[in-house]
């Protein structure tokens, strides 16, 4: 269902957001971040880079819209991913702009975890260098 | 897991929920997910699935409505839920108590009637769709019809007579939302919804007396 909402969603941000061209995977994570996060859910996650051929990141989310009245998972249900729709929305904007994505949640404060990080890990094209990173 | 409805300024203090667009797009694939997986079903199929939107609708309503205190009528008036002795215990409609049986609802003013159809009209549709009712009709005796002339959930699809089988596919889960708002507010009713040309819709609220 992400998935479906981000291929329209990142229509609706192009046109509302005047970005320009991305250069780079980082850069494109922090616009998902900066702008995006902070226009349609009024948060700003931290970035990290997670390894040095710099295709993976974190978003690191401080406060969670979706789950501010979620008190906990409901009973028999512990394994479920309750914002994975976030995930689907960030693959499916992605890919309506050529860049293919693993997005999954790595923790998550409704399990337990310390933190909620949403992992992106940019998949490489194999004639990557002919093409322009487009946003 | 309540599906979450976007809108500026909900409840006092105008906080800032997320943006407005997301719940039209959650919407839309929540419509899509529950036909896709059997698109050629029958009425029985297709029932279900109107069934399992109208009550998601009526959840959030219920839920918008408690959480915003402010919406709820004062403890004074009649309408708002209290607790008598002798009441028959709640049966489908837990959070809804029953009118105190010594006011019968002929002897309510007409008006507090009226004005909960009216906060539907601005409060409500304000908070979640960021516009008013176009027109509120009354037959004085139960039945509402409230009017959208461009219902934003409507909007996006098509103009005119186009998809006009689908549209109700579009509005089982907002008659929910009525429905479930006015539960919060001390009213059972019935709401079903019509559509003659996309995107004007219009519902029909019809009280139940209890």
């Amino acid at each position: 269902m992400g998935y479906g909402i981000g291929t329209r969603l990142v229509e609706d941000f192009l046109a509302r957001s005047c970005v320009g061209r991305c250069h780079s995977y980082s850069e494109i994570t922090d616009i998902i971040a900066q702008v995006a996060f902070k226009m349609y859910l009024g948060i700003t996650p931290s970035v990290t880079c997670n390894n040095s051929s710099r295709n993976e990141f974190s978003l690191i989310l401080d406060k969670n819209p979706l789950v501010e009245f979620v008190e906990e998972l409901p009973a028999g249900r512990s394994s479920l991913c309750y914002c994975n729709l976030l995930c689907g929305i960030i693959r499916g904007a992605l890919e309506m702009v050529h860049l293919a994505a693993d997005v999954t949640f790595l923790q998550d404060r409704l399990k337990g975890d310390s933190v909620t990080e949403i992992g992106i890990t940019f998949l490489k094209k194999p004639e990557e260098k002919k093409y322009r990173r487009k946003k | 897991m309540r599906a979450r409805s976007a809108g500026r300024s909900l409840g006092a203090g105008g906080r800032r929920m997320a943006d407005a667009v997301l719940f039209e797009f959650l919407h839309t694939e929540m419509v899509a997910e529950l036909w896709a997986h059997d698109p050629d079903s029958g009425p029985g199929g297709q029932n279900m699935s109107l069934s399992v939107l109208e009550g998601m609708g009526f959840r959030v309503g219920q839920a918008l409505g408690e959480r915003n205190p402010a919406w709820l009528p004062p403890s004074s008036s009649p309408w708002a839920p209290q607790a008598w002795p002798g009441d028959p215990p709640a049966s489908a409609w837990p959070k809804c108590l029953p009118l105190p049986p010594r006011l019968s609802r002929e002897t309510l003013a007409y008006r507090e009637e009226l004005d909960i159809l009216k906060f539907l009209c601005k409060d409500l549709w304000m908070a979640v769709f960021q516009k008013q009712m176009d027109s509120l009709r009354t037959n004085h005796q139960g039945t509402y019809v409230l009017q959208d002339n461009s219902f934003p959930l409507l909007i996006r699809m098509a103009s005119g007579l186009q998809y006009l089988e689908e549209a109700p596919k579009f509005l089982a889960f907002t008659c929910g939302l009525l429905r479930g708002t006015l539960c919060t507010l001390g009213v059972k009713s019935l709401v079903t919804a019509s559509v003659a040309a996309l995107p004007a819709c219009k519902f029909q609220v019809v009280i139940q007396k209890s």
